[in-house]
């Protein structure tokens, strides 16, 4: 149809928010290609929620440039608010609503809405349709929530946390939700500060802290670090002698015993490593247990980036 | 029993469940789900109810049948034009500003104003739902200020409608005024605590007339005082009010409707 290529989902550049003497986003930029899922992860008050809200068009930039679906959130809402589903932290209703009304009232904005009842359902909110949304449970309203956002078949939907306070249950089933989403070519963007969700949901991660970019790409090149520094480690009889099996692997490979009975050895690992330790303890006479080799998780690569853990 | 993360997927959700479709909903549809909700929720709760219902039709009895408080003949009509002030004053104002400020607390304009819900929409749901409440107060109380001997002149009924309008906006700018900015809690406080001056000492329960001089001075210039004497015009006369009520309940309400656009805040 058009000409030219579509312009990316989200496109932020050199985004500044300050609150007072606080500057809660310094310089971001970030990119997300339509139809993709990409997680703004890193800890409380890396500013990812202010970046969304001024991508929602709820809180404006001090400085730089935000483009959602081509569209400028701050002067653009009119246009842009009907194409974007938004579940912001913490949700929103009446104190006093029912479930069902207050899905009933933000379907009701939407020119083709998706069936309340059916939404409710997918959710497991129907025995809650008529409870007040102040008695409903954390879970519940977060659930709410994610309906309201998904009710007008939005192009592109801003989910800030939205697991929090979900059961494992309810989590499994926004994961399956989003993973859906993403199916029928809906663009997503999420914030979360648990690593496992970012990696098993995103098509690119973005990790912030303190307002800044620190990493960004897909869970696998971020995860993936040096392939010279990777780890192998298996349990033991504590006390071999870790030099002995040092001398016995190829050079460059390090043999630790960080705990008693952990052995760690770092370096390149490959087949012909893993069966040489293998050997060598049964030449020991002791039987090497619980032996993996490590991946880096998101939260190594946080740790390594900011020095700090990510919660 | 769990299965592999594709297959429960598959299972769940057949491919173009979400497929995109968005759009704006029609602005009419938009404002009668707004406005209903918003009147549905006030008048099931209790407390609002309270305020909005039981109370003024406390007062009106009390006013007819019980000999007080001074009030000029004929006692039903004039009790009838307080007791409207009352009921305007109660739920545009101390209602609107209470319920606002928790609305605000819950997140529920964020959440609204995330929709394709135009800001001005927003707006004139909440003043549609207003003006339904004040309705429904109206033929409750009405209904009861006839039993009680209230002698309705024809000739005020559309007074009596217009200025019954022009309260709920000034009352009801007034309320978003204080609804909008502070705290919740604030919020529930000083609602309660202006009502409560407004209604004793504000030209509503007790007439102008029956105040000090000097204070009866200030308090001619206070909305409920004004949409009280308007009232009293209409419901009981028949007669169009005089420009003073009218021009005070205008600027109260001008005012606080321009301070408010600076000052409410979503959450």
């Amino acid at each position: 149809m058009s000409p030219n290529p579509p312009s990316p989902a989200v496109d932020v550049s050199g985004l500044v928010k300050r609150y007072g003497a606080t500057v809660a986003v310094n310089g971001l930029d970030l990119v997300q290609q339509r139809g993709t899922v990409l997680a703004l992860l890193g800890p409380n008050g890396a500013g990812k929620t202010s970046t969304v809200e001024i991508c929602e068009g709820f809180r404006s930039a001090d400085a730089g440039t935000v483009r959602v679906l081509g569209l400028d959130p701050a002067t653009d809402g009119d246009r842009l608010r009907p194409r974007v589903g938004v579940m912001p932290q913490g949700g929103g209703a009446y104190p006093g609503v029912h479930a069902a009304e207050m899905l009933g009232v933000v379907a009701s904005c939407a020119a083709d809405p998706h069936d309340p009842a059916w939404l409710l359902d997918v959710l497991g909110l129907t025995s809650a349709a008529r409870t007040p949304y102040k008695r409903l449970s954390g879970g519940q309203q977060q659930r709410l929530s994610l309906a309201c956002a998904l009710v007008g078949r939005p192009e592109l939907v801003f989910l800030d946390e939205p697991t929090a306070g979900m059961d494992p249950q309810a989590r499994r089933l926004v994961w399956d939700i989003v993973r859906a989403l993403r199916a029928d070519g809906v663009t997503v963007l999420l914030t979360t500060h648990l690593m496992d969700e970012a990696e098993a949901l995103a098509d690119h991660v973005v990790i912030v802290d303190g307002g800044r970019v620190v990493a960004s790409g897909t869970p696998r090149e971020l995860t993936a670090g040096d392939p010279d520094d990777q780890q192998l480690r298996f349990r033991a009889r504590p006390g071999l002698d870790t030099r002995l099996l040092t001398s016995a692997l190829p050079e460059g490979l390090v043999v630790r015993e960080p705990s008693p009975g952990g052995y760690l050895v770092q370096g390149l690992i490959d087949p012909q490593v893993v069966s040489t330790v293998t050997s060598w303890c049964a030449q020991q006479g002791v039987l090497a247990e619980e032996m993996q080799v490590a991946k880096r998780s998101l939260e190594d690569v946080f740790l390594e980036l900011t020095g700090r853990e990510l919660r | 029993m769990t299965t592999g993360a594709p297959v429960a997927e598959a299972a769940r959700f057949a491919p173009g469940t979400f497929a995109p479709a968005p759009g704006r909903g029609r602005l009419g549809r938009m404002l009668l789900t707004q406005a209903r909700t918003e009147t549905l929720l006030t008048l099931r709760n209790g407390e609002q109810l309270l305020v909005t219902l039981i109370i003024p039709l406390a007062l009106l009895v009390a006013l007819c049948v019980m000999h007080v408080v001074p009030v000029p003949e004929p006692r039903a009509g004039s009790a009838t034009a307080r007791v409207f002030a009352l009921a305007v004053l109660s739920s545009a104002f101390t209602g609107q500003a209470i319920a606002l400020g928790f609305d605000r607390r819950y997140g529920v304009l964020k959440r609204l104003a995330a929709t394709a819900l135009p800001r001005w929409l927003l707006v004139a749901g909440r003043l549609t739902a207003a003006l339904a409440v004040v309705a429904v107060q109206i033929v409750v109380l009405s209904v009861a200020a006839i039993l009680l001997g209230w002698d309705v002149p024809l000739s005020g009924v559309p007074w009596t409608l217009l200025l019954l309008l022009l309260g709920t906006l000034s009352f009801g700018a007034l309320g978003v005024l204080l609804g909008g900015s502070l705290r919740a809690e604030i919020v529930l406080a000083l609602a309660n605590v202006v009502w409560f001056l407004l209604v004793m000492i504000g030209g509503v329960a007790l007439g102008v007339d029956s105040l000090p001089s000097w204070l009866a001075t200030v308090v001619n210039l206070l909305p409920s005082a004004a949409l009280a004497e308007g009232l009293h015009s209409a419901v009981v006369d028949g007669t169009a009010p005089g420009p003073g009520p009218v021009v005070v309940l205008l600027v109260w309400g001008a005012a606080a409707a321009a301070l408010a656009t600076r000052t409410t805040r979503l959450s």
